[in-house]
C-alpha cells in the first residue's frame, strides 16, 4: 500500500458510472485521485494538481481526450505525466491516432480492471 | 465563267463577226477599184460615212438580236443540263433530266438518263450484295443494343475530348439525376460533352488512373470514382479504356459505367450503423458494468452503502444496454454520409499525384520521399490528392510554409501518408481546428472537410509537430499489391468495333474542319409576322442535331413561346399556330437560355437563316443569350451549288434534292427538312470544291441573295 503512496492519478471520463468504479479502484490501491468529467476541467486539474498520471477518456464535451492529450504534451512542465487513453472506439485507426499523439498506453472498453491497475503500476513504477 | 457572262461574250461575238464581215467586203471591193473609180467612189460615201458606219452597226445589231435566243438555248440549257446532271451524280439518284425543246440536246438527255437507269441497276445490285454482307453484322449490332438496353448500368462512350458516342437509356435516366442544379447545358446526347455532367477535372483523374494502369500492365486498366447527383444522389463511375484500332496502349476513348447507389448504400448504411451502435455503444455501459463487478469481486470487505452504489450501476448499465438494442432494432431513417468506394492503387503513384496537384496549387513540386513499390493503398484518389492540396495551401496561407515534403510508408495494416514541412510555430490548436473546416479549393460544389475524407477511407487524420518537422498524416488503409491480371494483348475487344472513336482530337479550330465532320443544329422559327423591326416576334422554335452526317431525330427541340401580342392573320395562315394555342406557354427571354444550350458548341444551320437571325439577335440586349455560333444558310448554298436552277425555295430544293415534304410550317417539320436537305447538300459542296466551314462561308458570301437583309 504505502508503495504507491504520494503517486496522483486524474480520472477524466464524463460517465459517472465508469468513475466511480475507477475512483474506488485507484484509492484502494493507495493513489491519491482527481476527477474531472470534460476536457476543459481536465486541462486545469492537470495544471492545479500535476497528477503523475491520467486516466483519459477520448469522447468527453468540451475538449477531446485527443485534445486534451495534445496540449499536455505541447506543455514542457507536463512531459513527464503519463497519459492511458479509454475509449469506447475499437478502431485501430484510433489508436494510432492516440499513440502519435503522445499516449503512452491505449486502451479500448471494456477493460480488465486489473490489468488497467497492472498498466498503471508499471507505468508509474510502483 | 458564269452562264450569263458566257451568253454575253456569245451575243458580242455575232455582232463583232458582221461588222468584220462588211469591213471585209468594203476592203475587197475598194482593191478591186483604180485611181479613178476610187476618186469618184470617195466622193460618192465620204458625206455619206457617217449614215454607213450606223447602217453596218445596225446590221451586226440586229445579227445579235436575232442570234440571241438560239444562243441563249444552245449556251444556257447545256449547262442546265450539266447541273441536272450533277444531282443525278450526287445527290438524288432517283432525279432524271428535264427533256429540252432543242432536238440534238433532247437526244443528250435521253441518252443521260439511260446511262442513269443503267447506273441505277448496277448500283442497285450492288446494294443488295452490300445489304446481304451486312445484315449478320446488323445482328450483331442488334444484339448489342439490346443488350445494352437490357443492362442496369447506365453506359456513355466517349472520345477523348469528351464528346458522347453512344449511350443507353439507363444513362439517360442517371444524366437526369446528374444534370439538377448543373443548369440548362447539363444535357445527354451524342457529341455532346460528358463534361456538362462529370466535372472534367474528375474525368481528366479518372483517365490518368487508366493511362498509368495501361501502362504499368499489372492490373486491369479500370478507374472507379464516385460523383454526386444534385440532390445528393450518389453515382458510382466505372472507367475502361477504349484502345485505338492501331495497336499499342493508346487510348481512342473511354467507355463509362454509370449507377446509381444511392439506395444500396442507404440500405448498407443503416446496418454499419446498426452494427455500430450495438459495438461501440455497448462497449461504454459494458466496461462500467465490468469494472463495478470486478470491484465488488476484487473487495469483499467493500462497505454496505458504497456496495449498493455499484450494484446500481451495474442495474442501470444493464437497463440502457437494452434499451439501446431496441432502440437500434427500430432505427428507421438517419442522416447518411457518402460512401467512398476505394481504389486499390500503388501507394507511389497517389504521392505522385498529390505532388503533381501542389505544385499546381503553389507554384512548386513537394518533395518526394521514394515509395515502396510493393505499397498498395486503398484510396479514392481524387479526394484524397485533393485534401492534401487544400492543406498545403491552407499552410501556405496561414504560415507561409513553401517548402513540403510528401512520403508514404507502412504501418502494420495502415499506410502513413504524410505531408511534412520544416517545424514551424502553427498553433496546434488551430491545425486542429482544420480538421472539421470545409475544404473549398475551387467553385465546385460539395465542400467535404479533412475529416469526412479521413473517415471515408475508414481512417483518422491528425497535424503534429516532431523534434524538427511537423506533418499533416493521413491513415489509409493498406491493399494487396495488384496481380498482374489481363495480358495486355488481350484487352482488345473483338465484339465490336465503333468507328466514331476514331474521330480526331479537337485540335482545329472550327472554321478550317471539314464539313461532313461538324455538329450541327439545324433549326427553323415561326413568328407573328415578317417583320421583327416592327415588332413582330417569334412563337415557335424547332431544331435537330445532325451528328457525322446523320439526323438524330431523338435529339430535337420544340417550343411554342408566347410573344406576348397577338399574332397577324396572313401568319396564322401560313403556320396554323393561333393565339389559344400559345397561351400559357414560357416568353422568349425564357426559351432563349434553353436553346442555346441545346446549340452549344455547334454550328446553327437555317434556310433563309438571316431571317430567322434576325429575331434571335433582337432578344440578344433582353434575354442576355448571343448566338455567335458559326452559321450556314441552305438558300445560300444552293445558290453555290445550283446557280443557274430558278428557284431555291425550301421545297424547290427538297424536290431537287429527293427530299419527301411531309409538314411545313411547323418550325420542328421545316427543321427537319433543312436537315435532310443539309446533310444531302455536304457531298455537293464538296464535289464543288466547298470543304470546309470557312470556305462554305466565303461561298455563301459570294452569292446574289447575301446581301439581303432583313
Amino acid at each position: 500500500m504505502n508503495t504507491t503512496g504520494g503517486k496522483k492519478i486524474l480520472i477524466a471520463d464524463d460517465e459517472q458510472n465508469i468513475v466511480l468504479s475507477l475512483e474506488f479502484l485507484m484509492k484502494r490501491e493507495g493513489f491519491d485521485v482527481l476527477v474531472a468529467t470534460d476536457g476543459r476541467t481536465a486541462l486545469q486539474k492537470v495544471a492545479e494538481g500535476r497528477p503523475d498520471l491520467v486516466l483519459l477518456d477520448v469522447m468527453m464535451p468540451g475538449k477531446s481526450g485527443f485534445e486534451v492529450c495534445q496540449e499536455i504534451r505541447a506543455h514542457p512542465e507536463w512531459r513527464s505525466t503519463k497519459i492511458i487513453m479509454l475509449t469506447a472506439k475499437g478502431r485501430e485507426t484510433e489508436m494510432a491516432k492516440g499513440i502519435a499523439l503522445g499516449a503512452d498506453a491505449y486502451m479500448t472498453k471494456p477493460f480488465s480492471t486489473k490489468e488497467l491497475v497492472t498498466r498503471v503500476k508499471e507505468m508509474l513504477d510502483v | 465563267m458564269s452562264t450569263e457572262v458566257r451568253l454575253a461574250l456569245a451575243v458580242f461575238s455575232i455582232g463583232a463577226t458582221v461588222l468584220l464581215a462588211i469591213a471585209a467586203f468594203a476592203a475587197a471591193l475598194w482593191a478591186d477599184l483604180d485611181a479613178g473609180e476610187r476618186g469618184a467612189a470617195a466622193l460618192l460615201f465620204e458625206p455619206r460615212v457617217i449614215r454607213l458606219l450606223a447602217l453596218a452597226a445596225l446590221a451586226a445589231a440586229a445579227a445579235a438580236i436575232a442570234f440571241a435566243p438560239f444562243l441563249r438555248r444552245s449556251i444556257g440549257t447545256p449547262a442546265k443540263l450539266a447541273e441536272q446532271t450533277r444531282i443525278l451524280l450526287g445527290a438524288n439518284r432517283a432525279y432524271r433530266l428535264a427533256e429540252p425543246e432543242s432536238a440534238s440536246l433532247r437526244a443528250l438527255a435521253v441518252a443521260i438518263n439511260e446511262l442513269a437507269g443503267q447506273r441505277d441497276a448496277l448500283h442497285d445490285d450492288v446494294e443488295e450484295r452490300i445489304r446481304a454482307a451486312q445484315a449478320s453484322l446488323e445482328e450483331e449490332h442488334n444484339r448489342l443494343v439490346a443488350l445494352m438496353s437490357e443492362l442496369t448500368q447506365g453506359i456513355v462512350a466517349c472520345n477523348l475530348d469528351g464528346l458522347i458516342l453512344l449511350y443507353n437509356e439507363r444513362a439517360r435516366l442517371i444524366s437526369s439525376v446528374l444534370a439538377e442544379g448543373r443548369g440548362a447545358g447539363a444535357l445527354i446526347g451524342l457529341a455532346r460533352p460528358i463534361h456538362a455532367l462529370i466535372d472534367k477535372p474528375l474525368i481528366d483523374h479518372a483517365l490518368d488512373t487508366v493511362r498509368l494502369r495501361l501502362a504499368g500492365a499489372r492490373q486491369r486498366a479500370l478507374a472507379t470514382f464516385v460523383t454526386a447527383g444534385g440532390a445528393g444522389q450518389l453515382i458510382r463511375v466505372q472507367m475502361a479504356p477504349v484502345l485505338a484500332a492501331h495497336g499499342g496502349d493508346a487510348l481512342s476513348g473511354y467507355v463509362l459505367v454509370m449507377e446509381d447507389i444511392t439506395r444500396s448504400f442507404e440500405a448498407e448504411s443503416l446496418r454499419d450503423r446498426a452494427l455500430d451502435a450495438l459495438t461501440e455503444g455497448s462497449r461504454a455501459s459494458l466496461a462500467n458494468i465490468r469494472a463495478a463487478v470486478e470491484t465488488l469481486a476484487a473487495y469483499p470487505d467493500i462497505e454496505r452503502a458504497e456496495r449498493e452504489r455499484f450494484i446500481g450501476v451495474i442495474g442501470e448499465e444493464a437497463r440502457l444496454m437494452s434499451e439501446r438494442l431496441e432502440a437500434t432494432a427500430e432505427r428507421h431513417a438517419e442522416a447518411l454520409k457518402a460512401r467512398w468506394v476505394l481504389d486499390e492503387m500503388r501507394g507511389a503513384d497517389l504521392v505522385a499525384a498529390a505532388q503533381k496537384a501542389i505544385e499546381g496549387r503553389l507554384g512548386t513540386a513537394p518533395e518526394v520521399e521514394p515509395v515502396d513499390a510493393a505499397l498498395w493503398v486503398k484510396a479514392d484518389s481524387y479526394t484524397l490528392v485533393r485534401a492534401l492540396a487544400w492543406v498545403a495551401s491552407r499552410l501556405a496561407d496561414s504560415f507561409g510554409v513553401r517548402r513540403f515534403t510528401l512520403r508514404m510508408t507502412r504501418a502494420e495494416r495502415l499506410a502513413r501518408l504524410d505531408l511534412a514541412w520544416p517545424k514551424s510555430d502553427a498553433p496546434l490548436a488551430d491545425l486542429a481546428a482544420w480538421d472539421r473546416e470545409p475544404m473549398r479549393l475551387d467553385a465546385g460544389p460539395g465542400a467535404l472537410t479533412l475529416h469526412d475524407v479521413a473517415e471515408g477511407h475508414g481512417g483518422v487524420a491528425w497535424f503534429q509537430h516532431d523534434a524538427q518537422t511537423s506533418c499533416c498524416r493521413l491513415l489509409v488503409p493498406l491493399a494487396e499489391p495488384g496481380p498482374e491480371t489481363v495480358e495486355a494483348g488481350n484487352r482488345r475487344s473483338e465484339s465490336h468495333d465503333f468507328a466514331l472513336f476514331e474521330r480526331a482530337p479537337d485540335a482545329h479550330a472550327h472554321d478550317e474542319r471539314a464539313l461532313s465532320e461538324l455538329t450541327y443544329t439545324v433549326f427553323d422559327t415561326e413568328t407573328t409576322g415578317l417583320a421583327p423591326g416592327a415588332g413582330d416576334e417569334i412563337v415557335q422554335i424547332g431544331a435537330v442535331r445532325v451528328v457525322n452526317l446523320k439526323l438524330l431525330r431523338g435529339e430535337t427541340f420544340d417550343q411554342l413561346v408566347d410573344p406576348g401580342r397577338e399574332l397577324r392573320a396572313a401568319a396564322v395562315r401560313i403556320h396554323g399556330i393561333d393565339d389559344a394555342m400559345l397561351r400559357g406557354k414560357p416568353a422568349i427571354d425564357a426559351v432563349l437560355p434553353a436553346f442555346r444550350a441545346f446549340c452549344a458548341d455547334t454550328v446553327l444551320v437555317a434556310h433563309n437563316a438571316a431571317f430567322d437571325m434576325r429575331f434571335l439577335r433582337i432578344k440578344e440586349a433582353s434575354s442576355g443569350v448571343r448566338f455567335d455560333q458559326p452559321l450556314l444558310d441552305t438558300l445560300l448554298l444552293s445558290e453555290v451549288i445550283h446557280a443557274a436552277q430558278d428557284s431555291h425555295r425550301l421545297e424547290a430544293i427538297c424536290e431537287r434534292l429527293g427530299v419527301a415534304v411531309e409538314a411545313r410550317h411547323d418550325a420542328l417539320g421545316d427543321a427537319l427538312l433543312t436537315a435532310q436537305v443539309w446533310v444531302r447538300m455536304v457531298g455537293l459542296l464538296e464535289a464543288a470544291g466547298v470543304r470546309t466551314l470557312r470556305q462554305a462561308r466565303e461561298a455563301a458570301a459570294r452569292t446574289r441573295y447575301a446581301r439581303v437583309q432583313y
